[in-house]
């Protein structure tokens, strides 16, 4: 049932993405393009195949930071989101700045949080969750804010303190929403633990995918640059299904967007 | 004969709005006997459940005033049966009592209980997704009973079914309410639910909310054989012109 249902959604992007392979292979032939500029997706497999441990412990590392970043950026947004619409006074006076983290380039900030949390992880794991927070933090305020005021009046009818109502209330309801930022987390945790990486991940056999990516430029390894890049669109797509099947698994009995 | 269970006195309600002030209620007295169903009726929006709202407490009078033991423990049930979603039906209906802080296995005892004087015993695990808006309501039902009110507050509740689940609800509703005690405070547009549920009907007037009539209901049962009784149709007769001579009083 199951297995019927994941094979009903995957076939048509497998058959988009191994069509846009063919596609892809076939241009590089018929044009003849050099491989430093473009390789095709048979280089790149072979890439992926020679140089597999490297890029296996790189993936590991970056799967972590993404990992860590994405788990800081959950818990931090639905704290911060609750907070915000248990305050009201805190909701007009933060909720605008936040929309900094949106608006402030990581690429800019990212030495810095090297002078702040030093090499290698830790900087690279808040770069992730700096980069995945806001989504999270949009989508618990606009869950939260947007709870049925019926049910809101039942709970006042029966003493329900705010808390309680956040508990029992607030927080299932704004379940769809907080997913929804979940989801998008998932996919931005990802870029910014490459981008964390490309200024403060370690280099040499210790490199995640982005020292591994930064490394083959500067050796014009093209096939490996596109091969780290393939593994770590894998992570976003990987972290992406976790998400997504947990919010079907909360959601699925009694939540349109899960049926 | 002890008092009444709760009582207002020239009650008003205004609300003021982007287009000036509206005059909700204009002037509302009414006595809660205990034990007995008392029915506001009148056209729609004409402020009727204001009041209801206004004496449970949901609202505040403009002016007036409402006496009523604040210990006393109501139960409201809405047009809308407001049930989570994501909560079981038994669970929906335990929901006051663990609010209220007591166990979930008490609660969930209570509930049970509860579900069963509804006729919703098999349906108890089921989300409100699942079940049908008459079964809805009857959960919403049980909810409102679950805490032992002494009074209880019924907006509409039924007046979204369809009419023979909305007669076989009224029919359920009096045999669970009537020999219980509980004084129910009953808000509808239905005169045929009026006349069959209430000890007494107040006649509102279109908004501002204005006691046009009271009328006492003497039928000494309240079952499905009534509806066919000649007094009920000339009961539902008379409600029914004064509720016209109030809408054409009307400007």
């Amino acid at each position: 049932m199951i297995a019927a249902r994941l094979w009903r959604a995957a076939w048509p992007p497998i058959v988009v993405v191994l069509g846009a392979l063919l596609f892809w292979e076939l241009a590089v032939w018929f044009f003849a393009v050099p491989e430093y500029l473009l390789p095709s997706p048979r280089r790149i497999g072979r890439a992926m195949i020679d140089d597999r441990d490297r890029l296996l412990a790189a993936s590991g590392r970056t799967a972590l930071a993404t990992g860590l970043g994405f788990v800081g950026s959950a818990a931090i947004g639905i704290v911060a989101g609750s907070v915000l619409s248990l305050v009201p006074l805190a909701r007009r006076g933060v909720y605008p700045l936040a929309l900094l983290l949106q608006m402030v380039p990581l690429v800019a900030i990212a030495p810095m949080l090297v002078i702040w949390f030093g090499y290698g992880l830790p900087s690279v794991a808040a770069s992730a969750c700096i980069v995945s927070l806001f989504p999270v933090v949009a989508g618990t305020l606009d869950g939260l804010q947007s709870v049925d005021p019926g049910l809101q009046e039942i709970f006042r009818i029966h003493g329900a303190g705010r808390v309680r109502a956040w508990w029992s209330l607030g927080l299932p309801w704004s379940l769809p929403s907080v997913f929804t930022g979940l989801r998008i987390a998932a996919g931005l945790a990802v870029i910014g633990a490459i981008v964390g990486e490309f200024t403060g991940g370690f280099g040499g056999d210790a490199a995640p995918l982005g020292g591994v990516i930064t490394s083959a430029l500067k050796q014009n390894r093209t096939p490996t640059v596109f091969a780290a890049i393939t593994l770590a669109a894998g992570l976003g797509f990987v972290l992406f299904g976790i998400v997504n099947g947990i919010g079907w698994a909360l959601l699925r009995r009694w939540h349109a967007s899960a049926r | 004969m002890s008092g009444p269970v709760a009582e207002v006195r020239d009650l008003r309600r205004t609300f003021r709005g982007e287009r000036g002030e509206v005059e909700a209620v204009g002037g509302v007295d009414l006595q809660l006997s205990p034990g007995t169903i008392t029915v506001l009726i009148g056209p729609t929006g004409c402020g009727k459940s204001t009041v209801l709202r206004i004496i449970g407490g949901l609202d505040a009078p403009t002016s007036g005033e409402v006496v009523r033991d604040p210990t006393v423990p109501i139960g409201f049930c809405f047009q809308e049966p407001r049930l989570l979603p994501w909560r079981s039906v038994r669970r929906n209906v335990a929901l006051p009592l663990e609010l209220a802080g007591r166990s979930r296995t008490e609660a969930l005892a209570a509930a049970d209980a509860r579900l069963a004087m509804v006729g919703l015993s098999d349906a108890a695990d089921r989300l409100p997704a699942q079940l049908s808006g008459g079964m809805r309501m009857r959960a919403a039902v049980a909810r409102a009973l679950v805490s032992n009110p002494r009074l209880l507050l019924l907006d509409e509740p039924f007046g979204a079914l369809d009419e023979v689940t909305r007669f076989r609800l009224d029919e359920e509703l009096a045999a669970i309410v009537r020999g219980t005690g509980i004084t129910v405070l009953l808000v509808t547009h239905s005169i045929s639910e009026a006349v069959f549920l209430g000890d007494e009907v107040v006649v509102m007037s279109p908004r501002p909310a204005r006691i046009i009539e009271r009328f006492q209901i003497p039928f000494p049962t309240r079952d499905a054989a009534l509806r066919g009784d000649p007094e009920f149709a000339v009961m539902q007769t008379r409600v029914l012109d004064v509720l016209r001579q109030g809408l054409e009083a009307t400007p």
